[in-house]
């Protein structure tokens, strides 16, 4: 499993989005590398497709997909947490849902 | 700079999306004044939103004013422009006024860097909180610190707030 971290140092809890990330993993028995990138040009915002910090991206899937044509931008992203809250983090049971998504995916491929 | 606590307030004159402009001596007659730089599409403006509107009803009924001051670029943020501030004041309900600045001067001259920001000022209007809303901007139910709330409550009590200075949390303000 691939699992990349995109962060916008302007945003300030990115720290908090890594350490959710790395405990719902760790919840979850996941123990794949995470790639950490840090988002500065406008370059990088446009290769990523960067809709906003923190992104997770499990083999290169949004972990909360955006809707279709979100603009790329250095911003902060707006997440909608299953309760309706807004939270500039995804919810431990977002990251937990897309894990469990995946490595089912996995045993249905092997 | 940002402004110090124990500091004057500073004046200005700002376009609102009520279609009207406003000034701070428009409220000279509130005990307590809180100023807030905010924006719409910050995430942390928006998770804390709803809290500002329970605080400024909250605390209405003893003459409060909040007013809430979007600085950032609408060119590179057009969820921030002054008719999206429009739409969304109205979506929310927002019980303050929501005014643009869109020279960004006054966000300088407060030395606001963040959405949300909070500057609480007394009857004098002297500085006498300056930072977050609240320790928690994820769970309501989990705020441990009401930094904005007690702050306000100790001042229309005559008393100092228990808490001054904390570092605001939230985005960037986007500049020009």
């Amino acid at each position: 499993m691939k699992i990349d971290f995109l962060y916008f140092e302007d945003c300030p809890s990115h720290d908090q989005a890594l350490a959710r990330l790395r405990q719902v993993m760790a919840e979850e028995g996941v123990e794949a590398a995470i790639a950490i990138h840090k988002m500065e040009t406008e370059t990088q915002v446009q290769a990523w497709n960067f809709v906003g910090s923190p992104t997770i991206l499990i083999d290169g899937e949004d972990i909360d997909p955006p809707p279709p044509g979100t603009p790329a931008a250095l911003a902060c992203r707006v997440y909608r947490w299953e309760d309706g809250r807004i939270s500039p983090l995804p919810s431990p049971e977002m990251i937990r849902r897309a894990l469990r998504s995946r490595l089912h995916r996995e045993e249905g491929d092997s | 700079m940002t402004l110090r606590i124990g500091e004057q307030a500073i004046d200005f004159t700002l376009p609102c999306t009520d279609g009207h402009m406003h000034s701070l001596s428009d409220w000279n007659d509130r005990p307590v004044l809180v100023i807030i730089f905010s924006c719409n599409h910050c995430p942390y403006a928006q998770a804390w939103e709803d809290r500002i509107i329970d605080l400024q009803a909250q605390f209405k009924p003893q003459g409060v004013k909040f007013a809430v001051i979007n600085a950032n670029d609408p060119v590179k943020y057009p969820a921030d422009s002054f008719e999206e501030m429009k739409k969304r004041a109205k979506a929310k309900g927002y019980n303050f006024p929501y005014l643009w600045d869109e020279p960004q001067e006054v966000a300088r001259a407060y030395g606001a860097t963040r959405t949300p920001e909070v500057f609480v000022f007394d009857q004098e209007r002297v500085l006498r909180y300056h930072g977050a809303v609240d320790d928690n901007f994820e769970d309501s139910d989990g705020v441990q610190h009401h930094y904005l709330r007690d702050a306000i409550a100790a001042l229309l009590a005559g008393e100092e707030p228990p808490v001054t200075e904390t570092p605001p949390v939230g985005c960037t303000i986007k500049w020009k």
